[in-house]
Order: C-alpha cells, then sequence, then structure tokens
C-alpha cells in the first residue's frame, strides 16, 4: 500500500476544578490541607502584590512592570509542585511563582525601580533566574540547566515559563528540540493569555493549539486550565516526576488570560474589547479555588480577611523597606563588567566619577 | 507648517510614502492595530488596510528574513524593530543577507527595505530597552545607518531611506520622539542618506554628534558660547554609514579642533571612526588632539542609574573647553 497513514496524534486537556470550583472526583489530587492552603496564600499574594505595584507604578514610585493578574494559578501550581532543587527559569510574568521560590518583594521593587540590586537574591534563594526581557531566551537557558543536572546526577529539573508569543520566536522551537533529542529534565510552560501586547492567540499562530507543538518534538504535551490552580499543579508534578525518572521534557499549556495591560506603559483599550475580559474576570482562578476551599471547610471570609490583612501588612513592610535603601554606588556597574579587574575600566570608573561631579546627562 | 513630535513626523513620512507608492510594506510587532508601541504607526491600519499594514507574529529574525524575500520579490518593506535590545535577533538576516545580496549577485538582486528600531537611553525603561548600539550596524558594509535628530529631519530621512535601492536601518532616538515639536512641512521633503549637515557654522572647533546627544551638545556648544568668545561649527552627520567623510575632514580641516559626542559605550564606536577619518583628512591642521565625550565599556545600567552614564551638557562644555584651551 503505497499510501497510508503511518501515526496519529491526539492532544488531550485536563480541568481538575471547574469554574464553579467543583473538583472531578478522580482527578483530585488530594493534596494535604497544609499545601491547599500554601496555594491559596500563594495565589492571594500575588494579587495583592500586583495590586499594590500598580499603585506604586501610577504614583511614580516604580517603573514599568508587566501585570500578573489572571495567571496567578497557571504559575503557583506548578511552582508549588517544583522540589527546592529544581531550577525556575521564568520571563516576566510569574511574580506568584518568584514570591514562593523565595524571591523578597523588595527585590521585585527594586528590579522595577531600575536597579540591578534587585537581582540579587538573599542567602538560600537559589536557582532562580532573574527576569527574562527577551522573549523566549530563557527556554534555551533552561534546556542547557537541565542538561548540566542530567550530566551532574542530580535528580534536578528545570521549568521554564513563556508565553503564547514567546512561542513564535524560533528560540522556544530551538529549546524544545534540543530537550527533545538531549531527553533532558526540563518542563515548559506556556502560559497562552490569549494576547501578546495587541496580538490576539489567532494572529500568532495557525495552529488551534500550542499544546500541540509537542508533537513534533516527540514529547508530552498537554493543554491545561490555567485558571484551575489544582489541574496545574497535578500537570505539573507529573511531568516533573517523568524528568526526575529520566523521562525527559514535557510541554504545557495553560490557557488563561492577561486580565490587566501588558504593562504599565499599554493602553489595552487600543485592541481589545471589555466583555472578552469581563469574561475571564467571571473564571478568576481565586474565586476558583476559594469555592473549593470553602466546600471543604477549609475556608471562610473570616479567614481571608485575615490573609489579606497579613498579606498587605508583608507588602507595607517591602515597601518601606524598599524605599529606605539608599546604597546604589552610581559605579557598581564598572565592577561587573568581567570577574577580573581591567586597567581599561578601571580608568573609566575614574573618569565617570569624575565626571559625576560635573552633572548628570539623560537630558532630552 | 504644523508643528509635530518626531513620533507624528515619522508617521507623516511613512503615510505619504505609502500613499505614493503601493509597494511600500508596514510590518512588525504590534504596528497595526495599536499602532506600534510608541505609536509611529498609528492610523495606517485604518488607512491601507492589513495587507499593506503587518501585524506579524512575535519573530525578529523572521520578520527581518521575510521582509528580505518581499524585498527580492520587488516590494518595498518597512519592518519595525520594537526596540533596539530586541533587533539582535534579526543580526543573522541582516549581516548574512540583506547586506550582501547585492555583491552575492553582482547587482542582479537587491534588499531595498528599511528597518526602523528605536534606540538609545533615557526613558526609564526596563532592561534592553535603553542601549545604544548604532556601532553593531554600522560596522556591516552594504548596509546603511540613519540617526534623525529632529522631527523634520526624521520625516526628510524615512522618505528618502524608503526610496532608497539599498538595506537601511533607521535608529528612531526613543528619548526624543516626543521630548520637542518642530515644523514640518506638508509637503514632501527629501534630505539625502550619507550628507552629514552644518547646523550651525563656526572656526574655532567643530562639535560633532547625532541622534539625542544632539540635543546636549547643542545645550553645552550655546551655554559655551554665551561665557567666552568661541566660534564653534557643530554638525549633525545625520548618517552613520556611509559617513560623510567630506564635511567632517573639511570642517576639521578648518577649525583644528574638535569633539565628538556619542552615547554608546566608548571602545569601537562611531567616535573612534570618526578621529580615524580626521586623521586621515585634517591631522597636519590639528591645533588639539580629538576629545570624546562617550558612555562607558560598561552593561548598560538599568534605568535608576542611567542618568548618571549619559553625557550631560556639562561634561560636554568641559571637553569642549578643554579642546579650545588645549
Ligand atoms: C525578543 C523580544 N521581542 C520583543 C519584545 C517586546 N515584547 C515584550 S513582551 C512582548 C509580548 C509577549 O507576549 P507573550 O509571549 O504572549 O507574553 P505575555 O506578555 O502575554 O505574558 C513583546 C513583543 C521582547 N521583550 N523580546
Ligand atoms: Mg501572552
Amino acid at each position: 500500500m503505497p499510501r497510508k497513514e503511518i501515526e496519529t496524534f491526539a492532544v488531550s486537556w485536563l480541568q481538575v476544578l471547574d469554574e464553579t470550583g467543583t473538583a472531578d472526583p478522580e482527578l483530585d489530587p488530594k493534596l494535604p490541607q497544609e499545601t491547599l492552603l500554601e496555594l491559596q496564600r500563594a495565589m492571594v499574594r500575588a494579587r495583592e502584590s500586583d495590586a499594590r505595584m500598580l499603585r506604586l507604578q501610577r504614583q511614580g514610585r516604580i517603573g514599568t512592570f508587566g501585570p500578573c493578574t489572571g495567571q496567578e494559578a497557571s504559575v503557583c501550581g506548578p511552582a508549588l509542585a517544583m522540589a527546592p532543587q529544581d531550577w525556575f527559569a521564568g520571563s516576566f510574568r510569574e511574580l506568584g511563582g518568584r514570591q514562593i521560590r523565595g524571591e523578597p518583594l523588595t527585590n521585585t521593587f527594586l528590579f522595577h525601580n531600575g536597579f540591578e540590586e534587585g537581582n540579587v537574591q538573599p542567602a538560600g534563594v537559589t536557582r532562580l533566574l532573574p527576569v527574562s526581557i527577551i522573549v523566549g531566551a530563557q527556554t534555551l537557558h533552561a534546556v542547557g540547566a537541565a542538561y548540566a543536572m542530567k550530566y551532574r546526577g542530580e535528580k534536578a529539573c528545570v521549568v521554564t515559563f513563556l508565553g503564547d508569543g514567546a512561542t513564535s520566536e524560533g528560540d522556544f522551537h530551538e529549546a524544545l528540540n534540543f530537550a527533545s533529542v538531549w531527553q533532558v529534565p526540563v518542563v515548559f510552560i506556556v502560559q497562552n493569555n490569549q494576547w501578546a501586547i495587541s496580538i490576539p492567540r489567532r494572529k500568532q499562530m495557525h495552529c488551534r493549539t500550542i499544546a500541540q507543538r509537542a508533537i513534533a518534538y516527540d514529547m508530552p504535551g498537554l493543554q491545561v486550565d490555567g485558571n484551575d490552580v489544582l489541574g496545574m499543579y497535578v500537570a505539573a508534578r507529573e511531568a516533573l516526576d517523568r524528568a526526575r525518572g529520566g523521562g525527559g521534557p514535557t510541554l504545557i499549556e495553560a490557557v488563561t488570560y492577561r486580565l490587566m495591560m501588558h504593562t504599565t506603559a499599554d493602553d489595552p483599550s487600543k485592541y481589545r474589547q471589555d466583555d472578552e475580559v469581563q469574561q475571564w474576570w467571571d473564571r478568576d482562578p481565586l474565586v476558583r479555588f476559594r469555592k473549593y476551599l470553602e466546600a471543604r471547610g477549609l475556608w471562610d471570609a473570616q479567614r481571608q480577611a485575615l490573609l489579606e490583612a497579613e498579606v498587605k501588612r508583608e507588602i507595607d513592610q517591602a515597601v518601606q523597606e524598599f524605599e529606605a535603601r539608599r546604597d546604589f554606588p552610581p559605579d557598581a556597574p564598572f565592577d561587573h563588567v568581567f570577574g577580573t579587574r581591567h586597567a581599561l575600566i578601571e580608568e573609566q570608573r575614574a573618569q565617570f566619577l569624575a565626571d559625576l561631579r560635573l552633572g548628570e546627562g539623560g537630558h532630552a | 507648517m504644523p508643528k509635530l513630535t518626531m513620533v507624528q513626523a515619522i508617521n507623516l513620512g511613512l503615510d505619504q510614502e505609502m500613499q505614493r507608492d503601493d509597494r511600500v510594506i508596514v510590518l512588525g510587532e504590534d504596528v497595526g492595530r495599536d499602532g506600534g508601541v510608541f505609536r509611529v504607526t498609528e492610523g495606517l491600519l485604518a488607512k491601507y488596510g492589513e495587507t499593506r499594514v503587518i501585524d506579524t507574529p512575535l519573530a525578529e529574525s523572521a520578520i527581518l528574513g521575510a521582509s528580505i524575500g518581499m524585498a527580492l520579490a520587488g516590494l518595498r518593506p518597512v519592518a519595525e524593530m520594537q526596540f533596539c535590545g530586541f533587533s539582535y535577533l534579526m543580526l543573522p538576516q541582516l549581516e548574512g543577507h540583506a547586506s550582501r545580496f547585492r555583491a552575492r549577485s553582482q547587482g542582479q538582486l537587491t534588499c531595498p527595505l528599511v528597518v526602523r528600531v528605536p534606540y538609545g537611553g533615557g526613558v526609564r525603561a526596563l532592561e534592553h530597552h535603553s542601549e545604544a548600539r548604532e556601532t553593531l550596524y554600522a560596522h556591516l558594509p552594504g548596509v546603511k545607518v540613519v540617526v534623525p535628530s529632529a522631527p523634520r529631519n526624521a520625516r526628510a530621512l524615512i522618505v528618502a531611506a524608503v526610496r532608497d535601492p539599498d538595506p537601511v536601518v533607521f535608529l528612531e532616538p526613543k528619548r526624543s520622539y516626543r521630548a520637542f515639536r518642530e515644523e514640518v512641512p506638508e509637503e514632501e521633503e527629501v534630505m539625502p542618506i550619507g550628507c552629514a549637515i552644518v547646523v550651525r557654522p563656526g572656526t574655532d572647533l567643530t562639535a560633532i554628534s547625532w541622534g539625542a546627544m544632539m540635543r546636549p551638545t547643542l545645550q553645552a556648544v550655546e551655554e559655551l558660547q554665551k561665557q567666552r568668545k568661541a566660534s564653534i561649527e557643530l554638525i549633525d552627520l545625520l548618517s552613520l554609514a556611509p559617513l560623510d567623510v567630506e564635511t567632517i575632514g573639511a570642517s576639521v580641516a578648518k577649525t583644528g579642533r574638535c569633539v565628538v559626542v556619542q552615547e554608546s559605550p566608548r571602545s569601537f564606536g562611531p567616535a573612534a571612526e570618526l578621529i580615524a577619518v580626521i586623521n586621515d583628512r585634517a591631522l597636519l591642521q590639528l591645533e588639539a588632539p580629538v576629545k570624546r565625550v562617550t558612555g562607558y565599556d560598561v552593561v548598560t545600567p538599568y534605568f535608576g542609574r542611567e542618568h548618571q552614564y549619559i553625557a550631560s551638557p556639562a561634561r560636554i562644555r568641559r571637553a569642549l573647553e578643554e579642546t579650545l584651551d588645549f
């Protein structure tokens, strides 16, 4: 038979919690109470931090940032499923995940106020790569780090996050191919939030799912309801277990939504309709999970109020700490050009310090 | 004449070129519906439709690579890189192909295309949104590099770039995008690529700059001339490649003194090339070493520090004084 079907492929979809907050009894991972409460805390903390950052930005107390509101579940689920020795290679919209990995909010503020000091993690916070603004680049770093883990025989994996827009970059496809050829322990999580600045998903790609990209690289791929934190937790845990056991990479597409502007410099009213945004507010991942907890008697209005108050106190304190910081040596960039001192750089440092006395530039 | 910002002026130039020539296609990330993140392409989609104003998927190498194909096949693409910091992803296509088709085919195949790239610092933006890297592009044979400094010349140069038979990297100093307005004539105006202009004539010293650094340089010159009797000639390069060696050489041969002001890192920057040009053309007329006021050879700092790293008018003025007094 000269023409026959030699392969068929399927793309699967996972949802543990439906939109009313009811868990599928067979899929419910029945996580210990402690983990459930941690998930709740992480998502509320991310949501509140985001809201505060938006205010700080509008008041001119920090610079541009990309809000994560609406995407807490797709990041916090996987981040909590990670082991301490795993690597986190994110892009720029994973605040909740960075917090779970231990990044203090003061760092986030410093970073968004234009200081590299925000990338310097306190002792104990490791394997958390800085925010990666070059869209898609981090996926390759993740593959390399995963190679290193495999080479050194460490039982550690790498989780990398990217957006739907990032799947158009060559780097992403090259990363999938390398990961697949090398069979390294890396989990790609695409936060498909439907938009890449003003470009809707349907203009970004012609294919119907991002998950199906995995098929071409012969790796497991699935689509998950990204506003279902339990679904995201389960999907990531499965992928991590497989990777840790030598089973190679996985691609997870989290279907979610960017409820806010792309960044604070963006005006989404130019390109999208409010009713679309409203439909997604109706699928708020935080509301869904709270219903689940409430139905199990683990949560109520009072606990919610307590948690919000506690988180706000934490944020207040971080704002204070951040705004009290004054130690930004102007010549720090000269310290970090190379690992060793060089006469040319030192000569320029001396010149820079002398120039500084004459006044600062940046004039329009 | 309407007073326009540089953003509006480039928009006007693109609009008129699209009107004039239906081979002109605008493409890039967010250039359509959103009108570009800086609004340079605002209104073009509504006027010319989706086949001529293309919101592309997010891939810089593809944007330039596809533009090359369009140009080879007779279109006149004007591609946008959203920020200079992301334009390096197009480098393999620019160096490997756009710059070479003419030579490769002995003139049979050409790449008349424009890549617009907002570049430079001073807008308090995130990492990769504030560096000046014009050297990377100016170093490539076969690529023209244009840097407007004000609304009117930006409009006249974008028109020239669209009509140019070769690939043009059009670096838009984003600090100047909305910093000031200028009268820009409605009727067509074109400036030649590869020509510098003498902004103000003088006899004692030549000050040379381009792009966003023109304004602090002009300020320094004006301040100094209030303070002391000195006649300073100010040159705006407008094109970094090809460099207008004649204007530069003639000016410095006349004044005997020169200061070059550049935002980008010092080593291998355009100022170094200018000094070499002066060496070739006016060495024996020099009365003082040529000075360069530049950025430093450090990784471009985040915006918390960037204002300390871009030369201030005071720094420029001191260089002018030291050169005059040498
Ligand atoms: C290589 C590169 N090109 C362009 C940009 C500018 N840019 C920043 S975010 C973005 C859209 C990203 O969309 P997506 O990957 O869906 O992530 P999201 O912003 O939705 O989280 C663009 C075009 C960039 N940062 N890096
Ligand atoms: Mg997106």
